[in-house]
């Protein structure tokens, strides 16, 4: 087998790279879909169902609707920042999603792949990196409409990603030691045992804790989504967005969603890997196994969001700051000691 | 991945060009906010070049830390302060001169290293690997060094705690 040509390497990384893409745009769709339908039945109401069977075609007709508003901008706004703002946020999100493998490795014209678009060595550090890039465009967002609710709605929620973004890079300190490497299919493969007791979310379940409430607060989803308490702040930093800027924003916040998702799927519950004796992780069922984990997740998502009220800011604060943090070091401790102790090396 | 020479050499200098250019931008014009969001596409391109040069460690971290936390900071003053655009220019001669003096000392540290250093055929490529960052930083050459930052930035850390406590 002869190594790949630098054309043909760039080819198989843009097809990946496509792929990847296509099917978080086409989930992210028919996400908003689904989020209305089961929020609804969780409500004993019906949701829509009038665009297309069962309402399947409601996203075509929303993006349509949207791109077809007039794009209203505020007269003292700040021109460049206030339309760099959602595609600085639309950017980071799909950034990240670069370094997140899908499934299990298969093989194809007599090669090994994965559908992961490049596998860095730094992976987990590299998502980090790219989530704190994600807050400029909150910011920027807020600041530049120059209103004072717009500016209130991006610090709000610029200091919640901020303290929120620590306890989240501090759940992953736990289970990167465990594994002793970044790159998230190492600490896949690390949790591949016989039974699916071997997974991070229960080895470590308290690392498992603090990242889902992290990753609520991080993608602003209820009950942390307290940019969208009306009754105080209007819609936060996103008001004065209108037309497709105001899509552009949404997009970004469940591509968002869809990558915590995916990624407490290969760091916690185990990647594609069954999880039950005798049942195959290989290339075809794998991916299966994947799907049927991300779709949990996101349904618990939506779940939570039929579920519970909005906390109050200062509760946010306090929780993220005095309960997230310190559980999350305490765990670092734990498992360090473990390691230190009975750890092989 | 490797990447040829030649593709290599152009995206180094592609985003050498970057750098440079966002640079210049963050010193010539007048708005803090503009200056602020170039500093941040200068840090950005200045990761990118570290992880052509076969990091992607530091390219990571160049970002986590500088453009992802020391930036927002500086933004976050900028626009609750609301600084404004500076056109006064009052003691602006003194600054001029200073900056001036100090900017051709680092020209002249620059140029002197690299023509003492001379051409010469490239290193080695130092593994940059986290395992092989760590166990440099943890050798007894740099142990010390370390652990010194860490108890700097603790110290720092205390201090913003004790500023920022309100009195009661």
């Amino acid at each position: 087998m002869p190594p790949l040509t630098l054309w043909q390497q760039l080819a198989a990384s843009g097809a990946i790279a496509l792929v990847v893409f296509g099917a978080n745009f086409l989930l992210f769709v028919h996400m908003t879909w689904i989020e209305r339908r089961v929020l609804a039945f969780m409500q004993f109401r019906l949701g829509p169902n009038r665009v297309g069977p069962i309402g399947i075609f409601q996203p075509w007709a929303d993006a349509i609707k949207l791109m077809f508003k007039e794009e209203v901008m505020p007269a003292a706004a700040n021109k460049w920042a206030f339309l760099a703002a959602p595609v600085l946020a639309i950017g980071a999100a799909f950034l990240s999603l670069a370094v997140i493998p899908y499934g299990p490795p298969f093989t194809l014209f007599g090669r090994e792949w994965q559908l992961q678009v490049a596998d860095l060595g730094v992976g987990i550090l590299y998502i980090f990196a790219i989530t704190s890039l994600g807050v400029y465009g909150i910011v920027l967002a807020g600041w530049s409409a120059n209103n004072k609710f717009t500016l209130l709605g991006g610090l709000r929620s610029s200091a919640q990603m901020f303290s929120y973004e620590l306890a989240l890079g501090l759940s992953w300190v736990g289970i990167i030691m465990a594994a002793s490497s970044f790159r998230v299919v190492d600490i896949v493969n690390q949790q591949a045992g016989w039974f699916f007791l071997s997974w991070n979310a229960f080895v470590q379940f308290p690392a498992f804790a603090v990242y889902f409430i992290a990753a609520c607060a991080e993608v602003s989803r209820t009950p942390f989504d307290l940019p969208e308490g009306e009754t105080e702040l209007v819609a936060g930093f996103h008001t004065e967005y209108s037309s497709m800027s105001f899509g552009l924003l949404q997009i970004a916040e469940y591509i968002n969603m869809i990558t915590v998702s995916v990624l407490a799927t290969n760091l916690f519950l185990g990647g594609w890997h069954s999880g039950i004796p005798y049942i195959p992780s290989g290339a075809p069922f794998g991916f299966l196994w994947f799907a049927l984990k991300v779709a949990f997740i996101l349904f618990v998502f939506i779940w939570l969001r039929g579920t519970l009220p909005r906390f109050r800011y200062d509760q946010l604060m306090h929780f993220g700051w005095k309960v997230l943090i310190p559980v999350a070091t305490l765990w670092i401790l734990v498992v360090a000691g473990y390691l230190a102790l009975f750890g092989q090396r | 991945m490797t990447l040829p020479g030649t593709l290599d050499a152009a995206l180094f200098w592609l985003f050498a060009a970057i750098a440079v250019a966002s640079a210049l931008v963050v010193i010539l014009q007048r708005s803090p906010l503009y200056s602020a969001l170039a500093l941040i596409v200068t840090l950005c391109s200045l990761s990118a070049i570290y992880g052509l040069l076969g990091s992607p460690f530091i390219a990571v971290l160049q970002i986590v830390v500088y453009a992802g936390a020391v930036m927002v900071l500086f933004l976050f003053v900028i626009m609750l302060l609301n600084v404004k655009r500076e056109d006064h220019e009052s003691g602006q001669g003194v600054m001029k001169a200073v900056g001036a003096m100090l900017a051709a000392l680092l020209v002249a540290q620059v140029g002197s290293v690299l023509v003492r250093a001379g051409p010469r055929a490239p290193s080695p490529r130092f593994d940059a690997s986290t395992y092989e960052m760590a166990k440099v930083l943890f050798s007894p050459y740099f142990l010390y060094v370390f652990e010194a930052t860490s108890i700097l930035i603790l110290a720092a850390l205390v201090g913003a705690v004790v500023l920022a406590r309100k009195e009661t």
